[in-house]
């Protein structure tokens, strides 16, 4: 079968397949992001994170010739401006969603500065295992290469889940974030905490954002990035602060975001740039219809709601 | 009389802070730092020249950071500039392409009023969604940012595309006789004055005004305002509606006096430069003014620095991330500096 006789179970099956290709950035930050909110704080930023993510690791795979190298020194940039977030947000009067943003401008700036030698360069990428190597159909096969870090995300999202309930740690991170009062009373560093779960989650978002340069869609240049560390925060919301549901919530935007390729690929192109939006009017449409005024979210994390 | 000297000498020291670090950070890429900012200077100030390329550019970030500084009194941080310029700018092109051949002064009327009325209605839905759902107004703002661009793109892309353009598509032209001229025999355009004006009219507005009063009230202590009886979601509605009027008018300016017609350049960051300026200005619209003359300026060096050092044109926008962080983090100094103090005595 080809595409065309395919159809609109092509389409689906695009859609599908488009889920997990998209949605793998997605899922890195959501979970970055769901470890730093757990802990009480916000970090708007990962945008930035995910471009310097994305530039960094390009850059360190076309040098060094080593993908995985790449992700690993996309990680630390983004646990570096993790830190530079996490300590400017512990000072007196200093708002972390105005430096969140600023992040995210200084965050961008930098990694198209730095950037600007690798956009002819051609690196290594990151390996796809081929589950449809059975199957003749082209479409098939596309949908079923499942990238390795999107597999790394699938075990890291109940691992986290896990440590959340059940890990030392874990609670030490979901007691400072629900009560600063417990947490200071039960002689914890709650600013260390908040230190630390920033640069875990910038750690993440720099990894989701070296999938960008390095899988999907496999290059580095200045409009790599459509918002995927912005929506993170979003996504959280979504998932309820659940580390699984973020799992759920990306596969749920990676296929809304697929959906204009995937209809493009069968010649629907009428649309195309509108269907561009269809992530963004999908979260939109879910935070109106799910938030409420009248009282906080369930498994929202106590100090983001009291204030 | 202390705190206006700590207003003014705080942001001064961080942004000779961000100069020095920035200065770090070019001599680690090889140039020459004083060279490099001796540059960025006369890239913005150094001509007559210059300072018109300045100017122009400062006119729709003083718009843009209205859309951020006017939500932020009143508690909210809104980060819709772009897309509420986006949505302003598109909807003036339209009229203006369907009123093209009517009276000029009609037809430019008629720009100015649906710019702003768009860019209102897509920050006042921000504000509504934030009172009556309590979405958080800072990812709403975000997403609409993108999804004015998708549409911008649906419409450039698509059914107004004049064919004509190959290069950069574009939508048709409003027509020569409806654009915004420029002011004498400057390189100036128009756009400078809605600007001077728009920050000049709100703030009289903030500081003189009932509704100033109540924003700030609001701002203050929300809980505190609403016992007392004031009209909590009406004025955040209308303040985000004033907001995104503003950054929709920015985007008309850009459409009647720079590009003619719509096109991508719509969306070429002057809205996200626009939070940075709301932020440096303390979200006072008068402040606003020469903070916007000041990133204006680091924006029209761009080309210099290019051209002169081989610097990437990022540059600019490292800069202006670094002057961004280090103003937040002078935050912490509010208040502490006891030297600005003048001495109380106790008894």
């Amino acid at each position: 079968m080809n595409e065309t006789e395919m159809g609109y179970m092509g389409v689906v099956i695009a859609v599908l397949g488009g889920a997990i290709r998209v949605g793998t950035p997605f899922l890195f930050v959501s979970l970055g992001e769901c470890l730093t909110e757990k802990s009480g704080r916000i970090n708007l930023g990962l945008e930035g994170n995910l471009i310097m993510g994305a530039m960094s690791g390009y850059g360190v795979a076309y040098l060094s010739g080593s993908a995985w190298l790449g992700v690993l020194v996309a990680g630390i940039a983004g646990m570096l401006l993790g830190l530079i977030h996490g300590l400017l947000c512990q000072q007196p009067r200093v708002n972390d969603i105005a430096v969140g943003i600023a992040m995210m401008l200084f965050g961008t700036g930098l990694a198209f500065y730095l950037g600007k030698a690798f956009i002819q360069p051609v690196a290594p990428r990151l390996p796809a295992l081929a589950l449809g190597s059975w199957s003749d159909s082209s479409v098939l096969r596309a949908a079923l290469d499942i990238n390795v870090l999107f597999i790394v995300g699938l075990i890291l999202a109940p691992a986290m889940a896990w440590f959340f309930r059940n890990a030392k740690w874990g609670l030490i991170v979901r007691t400072v974030g629900e009560s600063r009062d417990a947490a200071l009373a039960m002689g914890l560093n709650v600013n260390r905490v908040r230190l630390y779960a920033t640069m875990a989650g910038g750690f993440l978002a720099g990894v989701g954002g070296s999938f960008l340069s390095l899988y999907y869609p496999g290059s580095w240049n200045e409009g790599l990035s459509s918002g995927q560390g912005l929506m993170a925060v979003a996504l959280v919301i979504f998932a309820r602060w659940n580390p699984i549901y973020c799992l759920y919530a990306s596969l749920v935007f990676g296929g809304a975001a697929a959906l204009g390729p995937a209809l493009q690929s069968v010649g629907i192109t009428g649309g195309y740039y509108l269907f561009n939006a269809a992530p963004y009017v999908l979260t939109l449409a879910v935070m109106i219809l799910t938030s409420s005024s009248k009282q906080r979210f369930a498994g929202m994390p106590g100090e983001l709601s009291n204030r | 009389m202390w705190s206006y000297i700590e207003s003014i000498a705080i942001p001064v020291a961080a942004l000779l802070l961000s100069l020095v670090i920035f200065s770090v950070f070019i001599l680690f890429s090889g140039a020459n730092a004083i060279d490099v900012l001796e540059a960025i200077f006369r890239g913005a100030f150094g001509s007559w020249f210059s300072w018109q390329n300045t100017l122009v550019r400062a006119a729709p970030l003083m718009l843009t950071a209205i859309c951020t500084a006017l939500p932020a009194r009143i508690g909210l941080i809104v980060i819709g500039g772009e897309g509420a310029m986006v949505a302003g700018g598109l909807a003036a092109a339209m009229i203006g392409i369907a009123l093209n051949g009517l009276p000029p002064l009609l037809v430019i009327s008629s720009m100015v009023l649906t710019g702003s009325l768009i860019g209102g209605l897509w920050i006042a839905a921000v504000g509504a969604f934030k009172h009556y759902r309590n979405v958080n107004e800072t990812i709403s703002s975000l997403l609409l940012n993108y999804i004015a661009i998708a549409v911008l793109n649906f419409l450039v892309l698509g059914i107004l595309r004049d064919p004509a353009s190959l290069n950069k598509p574009s939508s048709y032209p409003i027509g020569d006789a409806n654009m915004i001229g420029n002011i004498g025999d400057t390189s100036i355009h128009g756009g400078l004055i809605f600007g001077v004006v728009t920050c000049l009219i709100l703030w009289f507005v903030m500081r003189r005004t009932t509704f100033g009063f109540a924003v700030d009230m609001i701002g203050g202590n929300r809980r505190a305002a609403q016992l007392s009886g004031l009209a909590v979601g009406k004025l955040v509605i209308v303040t985000c509606f004033i907001a995104g009027a503003a950054a929709g008018l920015a985007g008309m300016i850009e459409i009647a006096a720079v590009q003619g017609r719509a096109n991508t350049s719509l969306n070429a960051g002057y809205g996200y430069a626009g939070i940075l300026v709301a932020f440096l200005a303390r979200h006072n619209p008068l402040a606003i003014i020469p903070v916007a003359l000041l990133l204006g300026g680091i924006r029209a060096s761009s080309g210099l620095l290019q051209r002169n050092f081989d610097l990437p044109d990022a540059t600019t926008l490292v800069l202006q991330g670094i002057i961004f962080i280090v103003i937040l983090a002078s935050e912490a100094f509010y208040g502490k500096l006891n030297w600005f103090k003048p001495k109380v005595v106790t008894a």
